[in-house]
């Protein structure tokens, strides 16, 4: 019967289309010559620096944001004279959400438009992707989003929070709140797998339990079951490391089950103020966030930053932290080059300890040791506009520790 | 017991999401045997929908009702144009029709990104959809979710009656049982055609009102719903309605009940494991229809 083909046929399809799928991940491969570091081109009255950001896939929501303060901050460096005299003149390439495409591009970026430095990548397996490349060819990459740590290239300035400037000052902020039992809500990849075996270790020498700790798929929108979880372990708050659409489905599942903000309240670590606007003020008021920056941080850097974006991007688009980490990496990109007075790599390293920046989340120093870079953490609270506003923060800019050394509950963990 | 309970009911919950998202495709699929990859975008566009009447007509409430029939005849219609340009031509073909489904969902997908932006976009549910009713004992049950259920339910009993009563359902009957003896006997098959695709994209359409409630509203939201739901009629069994309906509380429940015991991943693979096993033992699905076609 002709219906009942058809059954097969789709099996047969869906395979055909998961094994290309496979194969398309398997058959990219780099070039393994081991090259002795590629110089850039500086010949000329520009120099060329590299934009590497998803424009297409599923990263693209958030990483054409990034890419957006770049171009915002390699503008204001140009109109103000360049670096070193020469104006930056930005070559773009897209991600495509896609790892091995992320290899390939900066192998690109670095050889045959030999840049002097590259901006850009947002996930963590992006950036695990072109460690190798950078490190092979002794090229530069600031990277500008929050991660999850236990990490120290000598080729990647980190400009985003490591750990000990994000997670572990959202638990003290809990603490100090009383919070004594926790539930750990996350996307199934590295980073929230790592962030919670940190909390967990935190919450044990700190004297919090953790209830309970659930992993959804990326990309899973059913929560009706782990919402229930959490309701039933009564714990005082959840710690939220989910990603993307994940959010949204959770956050409204969460409000349905009659759980708020002042019952238990929920600190995320991905949401900034893009992703508010996507999941719903009614839905996320009153709930918490830990970053370094929000739109709403006080300062005349911030307010130049906010007002700059605006103009050039639009009235209604908000600026976020790792918009202002991208920002802020081309500006210390620039001090360590001046401060070099060349744009070799291993001298603009060199320079690079010490570097301070006046940036929009307050002053931030490069420590030229883990080449991360130290930054004040600040916890927020969801208003009904959809901006966060700070709640907390640290008092000082925390010194960066991606393998938590100075943390002694954190010995087992790396 | 209260945990049990509460499991039980997102258990029946997912079931109904899962029905609605199915429904449609139990009558292209099951009925036509037309493999539609789009029907994920017409789910998409009922919820595209309810956000573009949502910035016509403020009130939450209202806007979600009116949502309602206009993402049924909006959804509908994009299926009909697709039945009547594309797969009309392919029925013989069904390997054809797969491929240029699964491109047309890619176009439609691109289409809502240029209009509405990558980002998801947000509608506001009706303040009384966003709370719950708490029942003795301690059990909560949401009432988005009660509204779901309804909604699902409200379509099975519709589309039963309008399958057993309506002249038109007839007509459908006639001719997923025996095509060629239907067009003897002077059923415009290819009208009957035209009108399935119509009701099955439109009850999509009614699932992405629905979808509103509980997930994002994105270009992709589709892609994620699209297995699911064939996972459910090929289970269920094609050419009726009884298994869909069947299957999808039963995958519901097992997903639930997997969940609370382990974790989710585990619980996706339960079910997968589960369908497999079923399917080795009944290839044909849950229910099938005996007809005297030799095709």
């Amino acid at each position: 019967m002709t219906l009942f083909r058809g059954r097969r046929i789709l099996a047969g399809a869906m395979t055909l289309v998961a094994a290309a799928a496979l194969a398309a991940c398997g058959s990219k491969t780099t070039d393994e010559k081991v090259s002795a570091g590629v110089t850039a081109d500086t010949s000329g009255d520009t120099v060329k620096v590299g934009l590497l950001n998803s424009l297409s896939g599923t990263m693209a929501i958030s990483e054409v944001t990034v890419r957006d303060s770049i171009m915002l901050a390699i503008e204001e460096i140009n109109t103000a004279g360049g670096v070193l005299g020469k104006k930056i003149q930005p070559v773009g390439e897209d991600g495509a959400s896609d790892w091995p495409t992320f290899a390939e591009k900066a192998e690109k970026l670095i050889r045959e438009d030999r840049v002097a430095a590259v901006f850009g990548c947002w996930t963590s397996a992006s950036r695990k992707a072109v460690k190798p490349v950078f490190e092979k060819h002794k090229a530069l990459l600031f990277y500008p989003v929050q991660y999850e740590g236990l990490e120290q290239s000598p080729y990647i300035f980190y400009t985003g929070a490591t750990t000990n400037q994000q997670i572990v000052p959202g638990l003290d902020y809990l603490k100090a709140q009383g919070a004594k039992s926790l539930y750990l809500v996350g996307s199934d990849y590295v980073f929230p797998r790592t962030a919670n075996k940190i909390i967990k270790a935190y919450a044990e020498a700190n004297g919090m339990t953790v209830l309970g700790e659930e992993y959804a798929p990326l990309g899973s929108t059913e929560f009706g079951t782990i919402t229930n979880k959490v309701k039933s372990s009564g714990a005082d708050a959840v710690f939220n490391t989910l990603n993307g659409d994940s959010n949204v489905a959770f956050f409204k599942e969460y409000k349905s089950a009659g759980l708020t903000a002042t019952s238990m309240p929920v600190v995320s670590v991905s949401i900034a103020e893009e992703e508010v606007k996507s999941i719903g003020t009614q839905y996320l008021e009153g709930q918490l966030t830990a970053w370094n920056y929000y739109q709403t941080t006080p300062g005349a850097a911030n307010e130049k930053f906010v007002a700059a974006y605006k103009a050039k991007y639009g009235k209604d688009k908000p600026t976020s932290d790792p918009m202002e980490a991208a920002y802020v990496s081309v500006y210390l990109w620039k001090a360590m080059v001046e401060k070099a007075g060349t744009f070799e790599v291993e001298q603009v390293r060199k320079a690079s300890d010490g570097i301070t920046f006046e940036a929009p989340e307050g002053l931030v120093t490069v420590d030229g040791a883990t080449q991360h870079i130290a930054k004040t953490a600040r916890v927020g609270k969801v208003g009904p506009d959809g901006l966060i506003t700070e709640v907390w923060n640290s008092g000082k800019p925390i010194t960066p520790d991606p393998y938590l050394k100075s943390y002694p509950w954190a010995g087992g963990l790396s | 017991m209260t945990v049990l309970i509460g499991q039980l009911f997102t258990g029946v919950s997912i079931g109904a999401v899962l029905l609605l998202i199915a429904l449609g495709l139990a009558l292209t699929f099951g009925q036509m045997g037309v493999i539609n990859m789009a029907h994920g975008e017409f789910i998409m566009a009922g919820a595209y929908t309810t956000f573009v009447l949502q910035q016509v007509i403020s009130a939450a409430g209202w806007s979600l009702l009116i949502a309602l029939p206009v993402a049924f005849v909006v959804a509908g219609a994009m299926g009909v144009l697709l039945e009547f340009l594309l797969i009309r031509r392919l029925y013989a073909r069904p390997l054809d029709t797969l491929l240029v489904t699964w491109g047309v969902s890619l176009i439609l997908q691109q289409l809502a990104r240029d209009i509405f932006g990558s980002p998801n976009v947000q509608t506001r549910a009706p303040e009384l959809l966003t709370g719950n009713i708490a029942l003795p004992g301690g059990i909560t049950v949401a009432n988005n979710r009660l509204f779901i259920l309804a909604l699902a339910g409200g379509a099975v009993v519709a589309l039963t009656v309008a399958l057993r009563i309506t002249p038109l359902g007839r007509r459908i009957r006639a001719v997923v049982q025996n095509r060629d003896l239907a067009a003897v006997s002077g059923i415009a098959t290819a009208r009957v055609d035209r009108m399935t695709f119509f009701i099955g994209s439109g009850l999509a359409g009614i699932a992405g009102v629905a979808l509103t409630l509980l997930g994002p509203i994105g270009p992709t939201m589709g892609t994620n719903l699209i297995i699911d739901a064939f996972l459910v009629v090929v289970v269920g069994g094609i050419g009726q309605l009884k298994g869909t309906v069947i299957v999808a509380f039963a995958l519901g429940v097992l997903q639930a009940t997997g969940e609370y015991l382990t974790t989710l991943s585990v619980a996706k693979v339960m079910v997968f494991v589960a369908i497999v096993a079923f399917l080795q033992w009944r290839p044909q699905g849950m229910f099938t229809l005996r007809t005297r076609s030799l095709a």
